[in-house]
């Protein structure tokens, strides 16, 4: 075949492809096999391995030793603390992504850029600075932890503390999944509530949050997830005390400073975590495509 | 005063919501941050320039910054080549790696730190090969490397994603019926206009490295002046006067205003980029 009639066939594929995707404006084969090979192993190597890594060091000692970590005290304490500090944390920073995402979605007013940067700040704010700073806020010397300590209410190397610096690093979270959802769905149903005579209230609870749920629940989820893994901030206020203060990710650390057969139950530990986080992965997928769902 | 700042809206609920955000972020997010400043100013001149000038100070900055800045432009790379693939190709297992890549942002950073640092150490499934051939990982600024771009991946990923998608497939037929090869095409028109993308993303994976310590801490090995970055000088600071009973953390008050301001200076250079390159489009 000439090199002409090649095109020739090649254009008349091209104006009766169905698809998109046309010839002209792609890449070689060997290309795109090169490309998806070099995806898949950057994402293999670097984000796969890791991850099989925790739940193979795990059971590297048997699952005995697994049962051991897992069922030992200090980590059962571990795993309250967790899920005390969770469930403060993550209704708290709900019933803030709500509200900022309704002022800020529903509403025009000045500064709204301003606030709305305003929440993105501990994103930006390093986990070490934002236990950091509730230690200077309200530890032993400074003056409101002097006040604290008087009325017998300890913050710093307590629970207390370990829920602010959790609050802090998960405050921008929800917020920040609704705010767009919320710009996006506009005012008209709402308004439309309220001129049919529905209250505020009966607006939201029946007009608003059946068209926010999946995203508000994704939000919920993702929230859950970092109150439930921060390591950072925890680490700085809480004094890593065993049995007491140690959140799961800090037991985590404690145990991997051990023995060979601790750093192994450090991995054990680690991998109820791992666990969480793929939980978290698979509900986001699941909650996208319930979404993509309901606004067809 | 809320009706005088909002333009008018049938919707109520404008200063109950304002209120309870403001008052939230107040409490909890610029109050502490506040009293973060008003330590390190409180910290006598001679003393805080110590503090900021030792040479220990000064390597875990320059270290900070190097390192978040080459695994930042190497996310550019590799996660460019993943995003083009996610939008561009069908192939089986795409919806899988696509779900994948946001295993870092779902692992909790202890979990990601002791696991990295056991593939990538002396006995570990990447680390053996490594150091048969000499390279060192764990313990050496590479592995602070490697952690960051672990973090970093899927804002790249995620930023770029939606960019792809709406590139105008016209334009590509465009250059290839003037004659344009497909890396012409790529480099010389694609590129320029997923260069704003791209940017943010990279922007955001820079901003996270420069303060990530969870995932960087097991692979560092934290060896003051080699492997300290930022944020591990700062645990170090704050254990210090702890150690010593003073409980005061000058020096931790001082690092970390000044690790804020780097940040925050930082963030508005690439922003202001960002808007430059979306102007010369």
């Amino acid at each position: 075949m000439s090199i002409t009639a090649a095109r020739e066939s090649k254009s008349s594929r091209v104006r009766t492809a169905p698809r998109r995707q046309r010839l002209v404006v792609t890449e070689p084969g060997w290309m795109r096999l090169l490309l998806i090979g070099v995806a898949v192993s950057v994402v293999g190597l670097l984000l796969v391995v890791p991850l099989a890594a925790v739940f193979y060091k795990a059971f590297s000692l048997g699952t005995g030793v697994y049962w051991r970590a897992i069922s030992d005290r200090e980590t059962i304490a571990a795993v309250a603390l967790t899920v005390k500090t969770a469930a403060i944390a993550v209704p708290a920073s709900t019933l803030f992504g709500l509200c900022a995402a309704w002022a800020l979605g529903k509403f025009q007013f000045s500064g709204k850029s301003l606030l709305t940067t305003l929440i993105d700040l501990p994103f930006s704010v390093s986990p070490v600075i934002a236990g950091l700073i509730f230690v200077l806020l309200l530890g032993k010397n400074s003056w409101l932890g002097g006040q604290l300590e008087a009325a017998g209410i300890k913050v710093i190397f307590a629970t207390p503390g370990i829920v602010l610096a959790t609050m802090f690093v998960v405050a921008p979270l929800v917020a920040r999944e609704l705010i767009p959802l919320m710009q996006s769905q506009g005012n008209d149903e709402e308004e439309a509530a309220l001129v049919l005579g529905a209250s505020g209230w009966q607006t939201f609870w029946r007009v608003t949050l059946p068209n926010i749920k999946w995203g508000l629940l994704y939000g919920v989820i993702l929230c859950n997830a970092r109150a439930m893994g921060e390591f950072g901030a925890v680490a700085v206020v809480s004094g890593r005390i065993r049995g007491q203060t140690n959140t799961l990710p800090l037991h985590v650390e404690c145990l991997y400073g051990g023995s060979p057969e601790s750093v192994v139950g450090a991995f054990a530990v680690a991998s109820l975590l791992a666990l969480l986080g793929l939980v978290t992965l698979a509900a986001k997928r699941l909650l996208e495509w319930k979404a993509g769902q309901t606004a067809v | 005063m809320p009706r005088l700042l909002k333009r008018q809206s049938v919707l109520p609920g404008f200063g109950l919501t304002v209120g309870f955000t403001l008052s939230y972020l107040s409490l909890l997010v610029l109050l502490p941050l506040a009293m973060l400043v008003l330590s390190a100013v409180r910290c006598e001149p001679a003393e805080l320039l110590a503090t900021l000038l030792s040479r220990r100070t000064l390597a875990a900055f320059r270290l900070t910054l190097t390192v978040s800045a080459i695994a930042a432009a190497t996310n550019a790379v590799l996660g460019m080549v993943v995003a083009w693939v996610l939008v561009r190709y069908q192939f089986p297992g795409k919806r899988l790696l696509d779900a994948l890549v946001d295993l870092p942002f779902a692992l909790p950073t202890a979990v990601s730190g002791i696991s990295l640092a056991w593939v990538y150490g002396p006995q570990g499934w990447i680390g053996r090969h490594l150091e048969a051939l000499g390279v060192q990982v764990v313990r050496a600024p590479l592995g602070i490397g490697v952690a960051l771009v672990f973090i970093g991946l899927p804002f790249v990923v995620r930023t770029l994603q939606p960019a792809i998608e709406e590139l105008d497939p016209e334009i590509e037929e465009a250059a290839a019926s003037l004659g344009a090869g497909r890396l012409q095409t790529f480099l010389r028109v694609l590129l320029p206009m997923l260069l704003p993308s791209l940017l943010t993303g990279a922007a955001l994976a820079f901003a996270r490295g420069l303060g990530e310590y969870g995932s960087v801490v097991f692979i560092a090995g934290n060896i003051p002046g080699q492997t300290e970055i930022v944020p591990l000088l700062l645990v170090s600071a704050i254990e210090d006067s702890r150690a010593d009973g003073s409980y005061d953390y000058q020096a931790a008050a001082v690092i970390a205003t000044a690790a804020l301001l780097v940040s925050f200076v930082c963030l508005l250079a690439i922003n202001l980029l960002q808007h430059f390159a979306r102007r010369n489009q």
